[in-house]
């Protein structure tokens, strides 16, 4: 043990008697001494602490600053003007989907340059249209047989490197071997720039379509869908039970061993790492339910045990800062216990109670890992259309796309946490607007 | 009939069996009320309607969750032959490809007559099973009603019966909490020892080499993985250990300035500020940390002439710690509000600055509940899962350089299992046993952190 005198030396100035004559020293001046120093170290402290905050805004703000500026670039994309001529000769009216499409694009592309030669150049030459564009002629065929026969001037989405070169993304004075685009390319696609066939325009695909392996007609539609399915089953399972929890724990429930244990049991379920309630996913929804891989339906149910217990404390608090008041008058005028609470107690939580829900939904909606677990990771081209279909999810996609080797897949992946940022940003902002306007303080 | 026609049906009468209910409690009161009823006539009307929903809800939940096994079970049977020779493994195998043929999603190729007709077995079953469910489902609903409906009498205690079936299902609800946890607790623990039986514990918890990767053919070269976790552990450890050195001081004086220093328009501005990193989803700080944060760190380190690994430990354990800050500064911050304001005073009073009241009284007062803040934190770094399976790398390094590859034991769980699984693997199961692992770990610190968080704040109290 420290003599007590002796341990705090730095913090109160007194020892220093002992140094200096005791009879000429007033303890006033040994203080004034050592002010100027202890008001230099509050200062420091002050500034350490101001520190600490800015640089945690400014990762704050890297962060947000780093992925828009990849991912901004995402909402356009290259398209490239073609004339296509729809020949009758090409189509065989029993099996309009067969015909040879692709073959229509490099016809069209072939008229554009005549003076490409040789099996290599004209690979080349094609390699600048995106392979999707065969899919859009067939739809506008499927969709109209009339334009059989005659010649129409259609917009198609470029390939991902012509994209990326379009915004600067790609260094055309790096040596050719080191290039995606050969010199070549940069010639035609220079070419198709001076006649204005190429443009960039808002990226259309990139929210209406599926996931796919071509950067340019990736799009987030699918795993959006799959995000909605999944958030619907959780809000109709977790909302429900979670208020119920809620208002027994409150309510009704006796102090006692077991109700003790449950409530150990929820605040300990908040802080259990997600991976964990995946792995209870995988091994009683999927192996012993045996419900369906990739499932909406086992995404749901997964993330409604994850949400409920930060619904059940958010209803705890919402219900708690209800006065006694409201509960004995309602109980004075004969009401029983239950319509005390459904009819008084619980309209006056409810906003409390909404918001708790809102801020579970926007983690789950966040959340990715237990869903690795039970399969959602899936390469899935269609959107999903019901909750028993393989999908996948908005943050999933992302945890996809990033590890795509695609220069054009980063930029992509940006705008997707852009997106899913935005969602999240929509329901915090729900949150917080309903907090400011129903709740009460008593 | 069909699922969804009989869930509209059951609702259709449901609501007539309310009205009727309804109309009954008024039909017995008798004209203009001669009798008083012991409830109001809602009550009435909602008791019809719950012994008219519940009894067929339940048959429906008890077929949908029961019927499959039983079913496959039983077409299994017509195929003795077969199944009394096979290993479990063939038969869970022989299910699948059973459950394939009669969803009519593919017939595998392996199909052979005898299980076809095992799957044409199991749809006639089915097809007879889901008559009777259906007559049994609408059959248990009429006779709800109407047992119901025949007990109205005007002292019929209505209310109390409704409420008394509202209070068992408020109890059900609230007992998901226990299930959830034996739920976890089983499922982990049941096939960590299915584990243990192929891997010795001891190997498990001291080995010092992990390569979970099973050979294919038993000749191959390194037939079986090896599963030493102890690397899995230090990786762990190690970018555990960077995120708290990261979160720790910023978090906690960042809390410090917010509470003894700032003002009141600065508190209101940058507290939600600082909120918004917890909000953001940890795949977006995987994504900032592998595609930003690691690529600026390789430079930084290439010009001092460091040879950084692309998917160093310091880069996934600094997002890391960033993610952790406004954890750190929000429990710091409740912690350090719950001091009295009479220590402070007391310390004003004898002279002491701000900053020597708040590092001789304030921190060393809310030291237990800064401890036990910090200890959720390490809980959540250890179990946080996206940053290093996006940042951090595969290969099980032993190293203490932080600028190398490690790798953690979230990650391992991931890689084991997204993919195709076989449920009798060590590669597999390995999974389950880091899982059991990491469950435990983090129910400790949990556990701990709240009971010292408890203790500290009632001691203020």
């Amino acid at each position: 043990m420290p003599i007590p005198g002796h341990s705090r030396k730095d913090a109160l100035p007194m020892q220093d008697v002992e140094s200096s004559a005791p009879s000429s020293v007033r303890t006033i001046d040994i203080i004034n001494r050592k002010l100027n120093k202890r008001y230099r170290a509050e200062k420091r402290f002050k500034r350490l602490g101001l520190a600490a905050i800015l640089s945690s805004l400014l990762f704050l703000a890297l962060l947000f600053i780093s992925i828009a500026s990849q991912g901004y670039s995402a909402f356009v994309q290259t398209y490239i003007l073609l004339d296509i001529h729809f020949s009758r000769d090409v189509f065989d009216v029993g099996n309009l989907a067969g015909a040879d499409y692709n073959g229509l694009v490099r016809k069209s592309l072939q008229s554009l340059f005549p003076e490409v030669r040789g099996r290599q150049e004209k690979r080349m030459l094609n390699g600048l249209i995106s392979s999707g564009a065969s899919f859009q002629l067939q739809k506008m065929v499927m969709s109209d047989t009339s334009i059989i026969g005659s010649t129409r001037s259609v917009w198609v989405p470029a390939d991902d490197d012509v994209d990326m070169l379009m915004k600067g993304r790609i260094d055309r004075s790096a040596p050719e071997a080191e290039r995606r685009l050969k010199d070549v390319q940069l010639g035609w696609i220079d070419g198709l720039r001076g006649d204005h066939r190429l443009q960039k325009k808002f990226n259309m695909i990139f929210f209406t379509g599926g996931d796919s392996r071509e950067p340019e007609l990736a799009g987030i539609l699918g795993a959006t869908m799959g995000s909605m399915y999944t958030l619907i089953v959780t809000l109709l399972l977790s909302f429900p039970v979670g208020v119920a929890s809620a208002i027994y724990l409150e309510e009704f429930a006796p102090r006692n061993k077991w109700i003790d244990l449950i409530e150990v049991n929820i605040n300990n379920l908040a802080a259990v790492p997600s991976i964990v309630f995946g792995l209870l996913g995988l091994a009683v929804f999927l192996n012993f339910f045996g419900l369906p891989r990739s499932a909406p339906l086992v995404g749901g149910l997964v993330l409604t045990l994850m949400t409920l217990p930060t619904i059940i404390i958010a209803s705890r608090v919402s219900i708690q800062s209800v006065p006694p008041s409201i509960r004995e008058a309602a109980l004075g005028v004969g009401a029983s216990k239950m319509q005390t609470v459904f009819h008084h107690v619980m309209p006056l939580a409810l906003p409390g109670m909404l918001t708790g829900t809102i801020i579970g939904m926007a983690r789950a909606l966040g959340e990715s890992a237990p869903l690795l677990m039970i399969g959602m990771v899936a390469f899935i081209v269609d959107p999903p259309g019901g909750f028993l279909e393989p999908a996948t999810v908005l943050p999933v996609q992302i945890y996809l796309w990033a590890d795509s080797p695609e220069r054009a897949f980063v930029e992509r992946t940006s705008a997707a946490i852009i997106v899913l940022l935005a969602f999240l940003m929509v329901m915090n902002a729900a949150a917080v607007f309903l907090r400011s306007k129903f709740e009460r303080r008593w | 009939m069909h699922f969804p026609l009989l869930l509209i049906v059951i609702f259709v009468f449901s609501q007539a069996a309310y009205w009727l209910g309804y109309r009954r409690a008024f039909s017995a009161a008798g004209e203009k009320g001669s009798v008083h009823l012991h409830s109001r006539p809602q009550y009435y009307g909602v008791l019809t309607f719950l012994w008219c929903v519940i009894p067929p809800l339940f048959i429906l939940g008890a077929w949908s969750v029961f019927s499959e096994p039983v079913l496959t079970g039983l077409a299994l049977k017509t195929m003795p032959e077969y199944t009394g020779r096979l290993s479990p493994d063939e038969i869970s195998l022989l299910k699948s490809d059973l459950r394939n043929i009669v969803s009519g999603r593919f017939i595998p190729p392996g199909a052979d007559a005898a299980l076809l007709e095992a799957a044409d077995h199991y749809k006639d079953m089915r097809g007879i099973g889901r008559q009777g469910l259906a007559a049994l489902a609408l059959a248990s609903m009429l006779a709800g009603t109407i047992i119901v409906l025949l007990r109205i009498r005007p002292g019929m205690r209505a209310r109390n019966h409704v409420e008394k079936m509202i209070s068992i299902a408020l109890i059900t609800c609230s007992t998901i909490a226990i299930f959830t946890t034996v739920g976890i607790i089983l499922s982990v623990l049941f096939e960590s020892v299915l584990f243990f039986r192929q891997v010795p514990i001891t190997e498990f918890l001291f080995g010092l080499k992990w390569s979970p990767q099973m050979a294919i053919r038993a000749d191959q070269v390194a037939a079986s993985g090896s599963f030493g976790a102890v690397p899995v552990f230090a990786g762990t450890v190690m970018i555990s250990a960077i995120a708290m050195l990261v979160a720790a001081p910023l978090g906690l004086m960042s809390a410090i300035y917010l509470s003894d220093y700032a003002d009141r328009k600065f508190r209101t501005a940058v507290k939600p500020l600082l909120e918004i990193l917890a909000g953001v989803p940890t795949v977006v700080y995987g994504f900032f940390a592998a595609l930003t944060v690691a690529p600026v760190l390789r430079q930084f380190g290439e010009s001092l002439g460091l040879s950084v690994s692309s998917e160093s430990a310091l880069a996934a354990g600094l997002v890391m710690g960033i993610m952790i800050i406004p954890f750190v500064m929000s429990i710091s911050d409740d912690v350090i509000n719950a001091v009295p304001q009479s220590l402070r005073d007391g310390s004003y009073a004898l002279g002491a600055t701000k900053s020597e009241t708040i590092k001789m009284v304030i921190v060393p007062a809310a030291l237990p509940g800064i401890v036990g803040g910090m200890l959720l934190a390490v809980s959540r770094a250890i179990g946080e899962t996206m940053i290093v399976v996006m940042a951090a790398g595969l290969s099980a390094n032993l190293t203490a350089n932080p600028l190398q590859a490690v790798t953690t034991v979230t990650v391992q769980i991931v890689t084991l299992l997204v993919g195709d699984q076989e449920f009798d693997s060590p590669k597999t199961l390995a999974a389950f046993a880091l899982g059991l692992l990491l469950f435990a770990v983090t129910l400790v610190l949990n556990i701990m952190a709240l009971y010292i968080v408890r203790k500290y704040r009632e001691q203020y109290e």
